[in-house]
């Protein structure tokens, strides 16, 4: 396995073409664009030999992969943004289909405005897709995402989305290993669909279902979802074993920092969590006990894991760079859904954040975590509604009158 | 299948009853051609298309032409909807559905990934070396919400042969137009009025788009001409990349006629010139259906519900007039007059 200082875009590509897909099929959008290009150039290379789809469109690169999964084929597409909003209409059904496509999101904004920076409004508005989604911290973990996430969408039946965040990863160069095509055949042997189109054994997929069947074709998705625990912990466990590279806690759902003694907890996705990190040694350095937990995977939602990291605190903020309009983050809510059977609930508090690329600082993190801290014996029915969501990068002085407060 | 259809609930489907067919098919001399064998359908009866229905006849004609290697991609419509009440299917080949708009990528996908099969030398794969790659779509996906979908697929080259079941118009959602729908047709959303004759727009001319994309081999036909339209799916699949079949499929729910007059309403469509019958390779017009003694446009439009309010007013007449002069300017272009 050889390390090398490696773009982010690059990275995912080697990776992609490292577990060998049949097909690959995908449209350039920023900042997921050097995915693309990367598998176009190893293409041209000779060192892809499947087939590479220069697609017209996302809408038709995941009904194509779509397609090629049905086919039997191992696939791949990535995208970002309104292109994911592009795909929205077929991948909804892939999950239904039980087709494994692996897709990878270079998380963005979507328009309007028009920007190109990253925060995860794109992925969590296709939560309900039926997708598995990761969350990679760093480039290492985006091109490891990448590996596990065709090991358990395969061994599931479903899609999955690996995220990595927009130009803080895509356009990053890191030091990465990127697995050998040898080492990834124990890791991820060649895929043996279950159903496939076979021309000899004729199937019927997709079909239309009355009333009396959607709700169970509805049913095992979820199901399936709710039980991916498992093969997701057997697939960290394996990635290790044979990569030796180790993912969190909680069987790979997880990933916490500082957490065991915390008063207080900060929950974050993707790589702000290597900010946040750093802002809460420096807290601890003031005396703060506050501890970090990052979830990897955001669908299936793990709840269990969540409760049992949570349990002991007693506030929770979540830096979230997501937002459900006219509602709130919605890690936060689904966070909140999961604490509420607990008999010692924490304060629970929505920082909206980082939408579309806005820095957030060490500092911001270090505040909000004092902040945090000083309330955190408030019970959470006695805390100011105005206080469980807060918007600490608004610009009250560019806001219209009608909102301005 | 019309909504109100789905909306009674016609939950099973009837028994199929042999006795009928034999009867029917002793009525003709040449009734072997077209005999199916239903034991080994690719498209089974018992679906629950309406009685008559034009695109239904064209999916057996279709699939039983292609044979059993072949794999068939299929977007929402009426076929999709009646060949595929779960956990029932009327398709004994390989069949996919996946959404209304995107029957040509999925079908570049299953074309790549068998490509793809076969240059890595897949041994599970190896007997499908000549797989037929069908889409089989109507008008509405075709013309409109799946064209960009079509596009790609045309451009890229795939070797997918592309029937268009033509019955002009969104039937499956209760009677829409569709940019296939004729002038002076009225649909739920041309309706006919005091201040309306229907569609006023001209039929989208898909051939001409397909052949644009440098398709190679593009072709209309008829129902009402079963060996025509076979021997077109025939040379769709022969040819190696993309092919574009667009056949008239009268619908008799749509178009308000009696369900035994299917085929009848596809004779006339091309006995009218109306709907003009020709080939075209590599962008040019090779070969086209001569009409003799072509009939008035009348013969075919009073035939019909869909135009019925084109008769007994100034407004419709002008609107009939009209549809000829287009009819006529088409024949001598195509020079199907003979
Ligand atoms: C994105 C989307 N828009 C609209 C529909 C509703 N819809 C389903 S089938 C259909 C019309 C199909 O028309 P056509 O392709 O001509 O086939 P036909 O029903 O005539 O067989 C429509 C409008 C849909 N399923 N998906
Ligand atoms: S195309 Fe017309 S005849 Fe055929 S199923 Fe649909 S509505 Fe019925």
């Amino acid at each position: 396995m050889a390390r090398e200082i490696m773009k982010g875009t690059d990275a995912v590509a080697k990776a992609v073409v490292s577990a060998d897909p049949d097909v690959v099929s995908a449209y350039p959008i920023t900042p997921q664009t050097g995915i693309v290009e990367g598998i176009a150039d190893l293409a041209a290379q000779g060192a892809y030999d499947g087939e590479f789809l220069r697609i017209d469109s996302e809408f038709n690169a995941a009904s194509s992969v779509i397609g090629a999964s049905a086919a039997g084929a191992r696939t791949f597409t990535a995208t970002s943004s309104n292109g994911l909003k592009l795909m929205s209409e077929p991948l909804f059904t892939a999950a239904g289909m039980r087709l494994p496509l692996v897709l990878a999101v270079a998380n963005r904004s979507i328009s309007a405005p028009l920007s190109i920076w990253n925060d995860h409004t794109d992925a969590m508005a296709e939560r309900d897709a039926g997708l598995v989604q990761l969350y990679a911290e760093d480039v290492q973990e985006a091109v490891d995402n990448t590996l596990i996430a065709f090991r358990v969408a395969e061994e599931l039946k479903l899609p999955v989305m690996s995220n990595l965040d927009g130009f803080v990863l895509t356009h990053v160069q890191e030091p990465v290993d990127v697995p050998e095509p040898e080492a990834i055949e124990e890791f991820l042997p060649r895929y043996e669909p279950e159903h496939t189109l076979d021309p000899s054994d004729p199937k019927t997929m997709g079909a239309y279902a009355r009333p009396e069947h959607w709700t169970e074709t509805t049913y095992v998705p979820h199901e399936v979802l709710l039980q991916a625990g498992d093969a997701i912990e057997r697939a960290t466990a394996e990635f290790e074993d044979v990569f030796g590279r180790s993912y969190g806690d909680a069987g790979g759902l997880l990933d916490t920092y500082r957490l065991g003694d915390a008063d207080v907890a900060l929950v974050v996705l993707g790589s702000l969590a290597g900010t946040t990190k750093d802002a809460v040694d420096r807290a601890r350095e003031d005396g703060i006990r506050v501890g970090v937990v990052r979830p990897r995977v955001f669908r299936p939602f793990p709840g269990e894991a969540l409760r049992e990291a949570l349990g002991g605190v007693e506030a929770v903020g979540v830096l979230e760079k997501a937002i459900s309009p006219g509602s709130g983050g919605p890690l936060t809510m689904e966070l909140k859904a999961e604490l509420y059977d607990l008999p010692d609930r924490p304060l629970v508090r929505n920082y909206v954040l980082g939408l579309a690329g806005r820095d957030v600082t060490v500092e911001d993190v270090r505040e909000m975590s004092a902040e945090l801290y000083a309330d955190a014996d408030v019970p959470p029915h006695q805390a100011p509604t105005e206080d469980r969501e807060i918007w600490p990068q608004l610009r009250e002085d560019i806001l219209p009158e009608e909102v301005s407060h | 299948m019309a909504t109100d259809q789905l909306e009674d609930g016609s939950d099973e489907p009837d028994e199929f009853d042999d006795s009928d067919k034999t009867e029917a098919a002793d009525e003709f001399d040449d009734a072997d051609e077209f005999e199916f064998d239903y034991d080994d359908a690719g498209f089974a009866p018992g679906h629950r298309a309406c009685s008559g229905c034009g695109p239904a006849i064209v999916a057996r004609h279709v699939v039983d032409e292609a044979g059993e290697n072949t794999i068939v991609v299929n977007p929402t419509g009426c076929m999709e909807v009646v060949s595929s009440p779960f956990p029932e299917s009327a398709w004994g080949v390989s069949w996919i559905h996946n959404v209304f708009a995107n029957a040509p990528g999925v079908a570049s996908g299953v074309e790549a990934a068998y490509r793809s099969f076969s240059r890595r030398g897949r041994e599970e794969f190896e007997d499908h070396e000549d797989v037929n790659f069908i889409v089989f779509a109507g008008d509405g996906a075709t013309f409109d919400i799946g064209m960009r979908s079509l596009s790609g697929m045309f451009e890229r080259g795939h070797d997918v042969l592309y029937v268009c079941y033509d019955n002009e118009a969104y039937m499956n959602t209760g009677v829409q137009r569709s940019g296939s729908t004729p002038p002076g047709a009225h649909t739920t959303t041309t309706p006919s009025g005091e201040y309306s004759t229907g569609e006023d727009a001209p039929k989208k001319d898909m051939p001409a788009i397909a052949a644009a994309h440098g398709v190679e081999y593009v072709a209309t036909a008829s129902i009402s001409d079963p060996i025509d339209f076979r021997k077109k799916v025939s040379r769709g699949l022969e040819v190696d990349g993309p092919a574009y079949v667009q056949v008239l499929s009268p619908c008799p729910v749509g178009w308000g006629f009696d369900g035994s007059e299917t085929i009848e309403m596809g004779e006339l469509a091309v006995e009218t010139g109306v709907y003009p019958i020709y080939e075209m390779e590599h962008g040019e017009v090779t070969s086209a259906k001569t009409v003799r003694d072509r009939k008035p446009v009348e013969a075919y439009l009073e035939r019909q519900d869909r135009f019925s309010h084109l008769f007994g007013g100034d407004a419709g007449e002008e609107t009939i007039e009209a549809i000829q002069a287009e009819i006529d300017a088409q024949a001598e272009d195509l020079g199907i007059d003979g």
